[in-house]
């Protein structure tokens, strides 16, 4: 190597170690104790970086994916159509369903002609990658912001999460649809 | 009429000593734990009450509901005496110290001492070294190699810096003429305090303390890197509950030797004032005060301490105590005599 190479220094921060005689003080210790003990004794003041959990959330990330909600409309309607892009667009492939066609009678259930009479996620296999958000052209699936994951439980079949734990409630597509009444 | 006073007296002095040392043994295990805590910058245990408050209770629940796990091994009885002598020497030890000049009570002057006798410094020395059977001896019935390695090493580093502690002391000894450790108290009132005195000899005395109550950087007993838990790696439930409340409350009693030998023990400036101005009982009351502050000065200085500096390599040990402080303190002696000799 060069002298060149070797007095370059990228970070800033290189330091060249020698092995040099240490001097009657630095023997002795008690300077490199007492500093740090000076260190330490700074941290006793520092803002403590515990987050306690039940009490305090950490802060999420604007774009947090969480469980997903297959969403109804103003009217309450769900706006599935089951057109299966979202199992396509799956890496996971996690989503399955059946199709079905809307009865006359059945108007106020689903928006359009064809709904999906049984939408399942395998939670387990699920990784919260939102590509059924991206690819869905309804607007039917979506990843909410809830802090609660899947919660756990000892039984596989519970993790298949079908159309009883995934469609939005229908009070809170009422709310949704006074806010926006409101606005 | 006064014999059965005295025995009250006494035994009052008594129960209070040792519930104050069992009380600062406990709390010092949630000290510990804070203080580790907020030197790394994190809580520590805030769940059981108040700030974590009755966490030494819950912590002390768990050791009794524990499952008593005894190992194969042929030293039944050993295994039991073992944490039986750690405890009880480590609180031995709190009977010559004199917490505070005296109380005028009931028309009686109370000593704050159990017991004022004339060899209290080597009555401490003495109940100490034998503290060091019990680790010897529940390390040697565990029937384990990493105990009795550990105990090894525990015995060993005792008697090394027992010398240093010994000759640290003897300095002092020259200058105050007495072994009773009320009158070493007596002799600091005011501002006079031993460390101006002697600062070699203190320091040469803290690192022995730091030794003898096997605590960090001289924890080799013990250390989990290496002995996974040293002398009491087999134990658990209660008697591992003994020897971890035995190590506090020898902290505790060497903190208090320090600050009483060294510190000035319950004096602090203007008590002379105090004494004659407010009131003998208001001026001693503030005195146990100072001597818990200046104890718990010295409980907060070992924790700082265990969380600065890491454990020493075994041959480091041996190499600090018997190359540099004895000679050290042999020469802190010749040093104090010459000056003994030249300014009285």
């Amino acid at each position: 190597m060069s002298a060149a190479i070797q007095s370059i220094s990228l970070s800033g921060r290189k330091k060249v170690v020698t092995n040099k005689e240490m001097t009657f003080w630095e023997r002795l210790y008690l300077v490199a104790i007492a500093k740090g003990l000076l260190i330490t004794i700074k941290h006793l003041f520092r803002k403590k970086v515990t987050i306690q959990y039940p009490e305090q959330v950490r802060e999420f990330s604007p774009v947090y994916r969480g469980q997903h909600m297959l969403k109804r409309d103003e009217q309450g309607r769900e706006n599935c159509t089951a057109c299966g892009l979202c199992a396509l667009a799956c890496p996971a492939e996690a989503i399955t369903m059946t199709a079905a066609e809307r009865q006359k009678g059945e108007e106020h259930l689903y928006r359009e002609e064809k709904y999906a009479s049984v939408y399942e996620i395998n939670m387990l296999r699920c990784i919260f990658c939102g590509l059924c958000e991206e690819a869905c052209p309804k607007d039917a699936i979506y990843m909410t912001i809830s802090k609660e994951l899947v919660p756990s439980n000892y039984d596989r079949e519970f993790f298949i999460f079908g159309k009883d734990k995934l469609v939005m409630p229908l009070e809170m597509a009422m709310k949704n649809a006074q806010l926006k009444n409101t606005d | 009429m006064m014999d059965s006073a005295f025995i009250i007296e006494k035994s009052v002095v008594i129960v209070v000593v040792f519930a104050i040392t069992m009380i600062m043994a406990m709390y010092s295990t949630y000290a510990e734990r804070k203080v580790a805590a907020f030197l790394q910058d994190r809580v520590g245990p805030n769940r059981a009450g108040k700030f974590g408050l009755l966490q030494p209770l819950a912590d002390g629940l768990k050791l009794f509901a524990k499952e008593e796990f005894e190992p194969n091994t042929p030293n039944k009885f050993l295994f039991f005496v073992g944490p039986a002598i750690a405890m009880s020497t480590a609180l031995m030890t709190s009977a010559v110290i004199p917490w505070g000049d005296k109380l005028h009570i009931f028309g009686r002057d109370v000593m704050l001492q159990a017991a004022d006798i004339d060899v209290a410094l080597l009555y401490i020395f003495g109940v100490v070294s034998v503290g060091v059977y019990g680790i010897m001896i529940g390390g040697w019935a565990s029937n384990n190699k990493f105990s009795l390695i550990g105990a090894v090493r525990a015995a060993s580093q005792m008697v090394s810096y027992e010398v240093a502690m010994g000759l640290s002391i003897i300095a002092l000894l020259m200058m105050t003429g007495t072994l009773s450790l009320k009158e070493i108290s007596m002799q600091q009132s005011g501002m006079s305090w031993n460390i101006f005195y002697q600062p070699v000899g203190f320091l040469i005395f803290l690192i022995c303390a730091f030794a003898e109550t096997n605590r960090t950087p001289f924890d080799l007993a013990e250390c989990e890197t290496e002995l996974i838990g040293g002398y009491h790696t087999e134990y658990s439930s209660m008697k591992m509950g003994f020897y971890l409340f035995a190590e506090y409350a020898n902290m505790f009693i060497s903190s208090a030797i320090l600050a009483i030998l060294y510190f000035g023990g319950y004096n602090y400036p203007g008590m002379q004032w105090m004494v004659e101005n407010v009131g003998v009982n208001i001026a001693n009351v503030l005195g146990i005060i100072v001597l818990f502050i200046k104890i718990c000065g010295f409980i907060f200085f070992y924790m700082w301490v265990r969380w600065t500096i890491p454990r020493f390599r075994y041959d480091q040990l041996m190499h600090l105590g018997w190359k540099i402080l004895i000679p050290l303190s042999i020469i802190n002696i010749i040093i104090t005599g010459i000056c003994i000799l030249a300014f009285k």
